[in-house]
């Protein structure tokens, strides 16, 4: 099994390894094997297209969570430039599970903020798995009141499995950390603009993402609990978690089909981990599109349109 | 509850019910063991004690309508948001359907939702207050909760009043996913109105509060006030000890370490809220009972 491929993409290894075979055996040996590869490119490419159209809830969230999937600072490293790092909440600690700082998008000065999981294990533990603690939203707040003084857009990047369930993190009142940055951000007075890179994990991801544009990648995930977590409380056990996936309804079709994002950005055949560059591209061009028409709404219709927004959510109904 | 119930509870069985008390929504029968001291109270009493132990002071669930009823003046009561049901927006299911969920919640609360919205009067001072009903599905907020908390705030911003939210939540509602989460934003959200009206909100954070409300409007009141011994927290504890593999402090995510964490102004006995909340809602509104008013505005003028 090849571990950089997930287990619904072994069929896709089985021919990518079959490809590069052919291509050591083609390198210096004179043997022109151009034509038998690039058919088996077609079919890779082929194959890979018919497992990704149907890719099912728990497959999203696997690809969602792949460990070679673009992270928050991928995005910020290959988006902005003069990207300057902004650390610590001024009270307690710098939390590195929230990365946060200025840079510029196509010239644009903007506050950027995202959680940022670690790519190995060294990193991941530095990182805290992407799950941030009260002063990492601390420090969040600290650069959302920074955006909106400097009248600077605020970008955000949503990365986390959720917020870090520890007794440090409840000593420091996680709860009140959270819910501070919803009432702050709901009334930021400057655009703001999130983008769900890939787990999109509760509350600890609501927490960076009350916005005036709401974006997912095409198999980023978006849920009110993981789908293990609910699997355990609901189906009393965790292996249940592709069922509990499945009714949550957490991919990006599902969630803008009930209209609660706004944009869907797609990614590359195979997904963003497959080709990192396309990825960037896309989410670039979303990324820049949207905070020009943000940038051009005045103040007092920006402000309006978000706490409209926010008041709209639910279904429910009115019974006589 | 289920452990509290004593065989008293079982002799004595349903049928022995006092006349007017809602179905299953009170501990049933005449007599009940405290489940903290286990002596055996008499259910009368234990109303009259707003379900608190007379004996130990441990504090029982006790349903929202019953909180309402003994926190709000009589006169001048009028509920907000009655008449708003929950919807199945995912046609949710696990080993059950959510819709028979939702419907035997309501057989066995009378309510349709976990949340109830008053505006009334507090010793005579106007405002709009709510409680959580743990007993519909472990408190948890879905799309009603968040809306009929919304229009609370709305009245309050109506009628310029304070809003009190006596909360009691597992957190949100799994079956209603994002639209639950959303919640945190909205309820929110509205306070933040609220805050720029210069209207206070108090948070009466009661056992348990955790998840989703808890970090949402739970936490940002003006005033954080506890009961005795509430569990409060973000995430449940048995969750923090798989997570952290160790053994929780004692008393840890409990009313009393918050006070000592910092994260509550106070601990207010459930029998002492109405005094103490009308006292701390008073002096941060300016209110003066009505009958004292003109005599106060003589005296300034003098």
């Amino acid at each position: 099994m090849n571990l950089n491929y997930l287990d619904f993409e072994q069929p896709i290894a089985e021919l990518q390894q079959k490809i590069e075979e052919l291509r050591f055996a083609t390198t210096g040996s004179g043997v022109n094997l151009t034509e038998e590869i690039s058919r088996l490119e077609g079919k890779s490419r082929q194959l890979t297209e018919q497992v990704f159209a149907k890719l099912t809830p728990w497959q999203v969230a696997q690809v969602a969570r792949h460990p070679q999937r673009p992270y928050a600072l991928d995005y910020i490293k290959a988006l902005f430039t003069e990207w300057d790092e902004l650390h610590g909440d001024r009270h307690f600690a710098d939390d590195p599970s929230i990365v946060g700082g200025v840079a510029r998008l196509e010239g644009r000065a903007v506050v950027v903020l995202g959680q940022q999981k670690g790519r190995d294990a060294k990193e991941r533990v530095y990182r805290n798995f992407g799950m941030p603690k009260p002063e990492g939203y601390r420090k969040a707040l600290r650069l959302m009141k920074l955006a909106e003084k400097f009248n600077l857009p605020l970008l955000t990047f949503i990365d986390t499995p959720g917020a870090y369930p520890g007794i440090g993190a409840e000593e420091r009142n996680q709860s009140e950390a959270i819910a501070r940055n919803l009432l702050e951000l709901s009334k930021l007075r400057t655009p703001v603009l999130a983008t769900v890179i890939g787990e999109g994990g509760s509350g600890g991801a609501l927490a960076i993402g009350v916005a005036d544009h709401i974006m997912m990648l095409q198999y980023s995930i978006y849920s009110v609990i993981s789908p293990e977590g609910c699997a355990s409380i609901l189906f009393k056990d965790a292996a249940r978690a592709p069922e509990a996936a499945e009714a949550m309804r957490i991919t990006a079709s599902d969630l803008y089909e009930h209209k609660l994002i706004d944009e869907i950005v797609p990614e590359p055949l195979g997904g963003a981990h497959r080709d990192a560059a396309g990825a960037m591209n896309l989410v670039r061009q979303k990324l820049t599109a949207n905070l020009e028409r943000l940038r051009h709404t005045p103040m007092t219709q920006l402000m309006s349109a978000r706490y409209e927004r926010l008041m709209a959510y639910g279904a429910y109904e009115t019974v006589h | 509850m289920t452990e509290s119930m004593s065989w008293l509870d079982k002799v004595a069985g349903s049928k022995l019910l006092t006349a007017g008390a809602r179905k299953r929504n009170v501990p049933e029968g005449l007599w009940t063991k405290c489940a903290s001291c286990q002596s055996v109270l008499y259910r009368a009493e234990l109303e009259r004690t707003l379900e608190v132990c007379p004996k130990c002071g441990d504090h029982r669930p006790i349903s929202a309508r019953a909180r309402l009823k003994h926190f709000l003046d009589a006169d001048h009561c009028e509920e907000i948001g009655a008449n708003i049901g929950p919807k199945d927006p995912l046609k949710f299911k696990d080993s059950r359907k959510y819709v028979d969920r939702i419907k035997e919640a309501q057989s066995d609360t009378d309510e349709k939702d976990a949340l109830i919205v008053m505006r009334g009067r507090l010793m005579g001072m106007p405002l709009v207050a709510s409680a959580f009903e743990f007993s519909f599905m472990g408190g948890s907020m879905g799309s009603v909760v968040g809306e009929k908390f919304v229009r609370g705030v709305n009245a309050c911003l109506e009628y310029g009043v304070p809003y009190v939210c006596f909360s009691a939540s597992g957190g949100a509602r799994m079956q209603e996913s994002l639209f639950s989460l959303l919640q945190m934003a909205k309820t929110s959200a509205a306070l933040a109105k609220l805050a720029e009206r210069g209207l206070p909100f108090v948070s009466v954070l009661t056992h348990p509060t955790m998840g989703g409300v808890s970090a949402s409007f739970a936490q940002l009141g003006d005033i954080q006030i506890a009961e005795p011994k509430a569990l409060i927290g973000f995430a449940g504890p048995r969750v923090i000890e798989q997570t952290v593999r160790q053994k929780l402090p004692e008393g840890f995510q409990r009313a009393e370490f918050l006070l000592e964490k910092g994260a509550i102004d106070m601990i207010v006995d459930r029998r002492d809220m109405r005094e103490r909340l009308f006292r701390l809602l008073a002096m941060l509104t300016h209110f003066a009972p009505a009958e004292a008013k003109p005599g106060d505005a003589k005296a300034q003028a003098d």
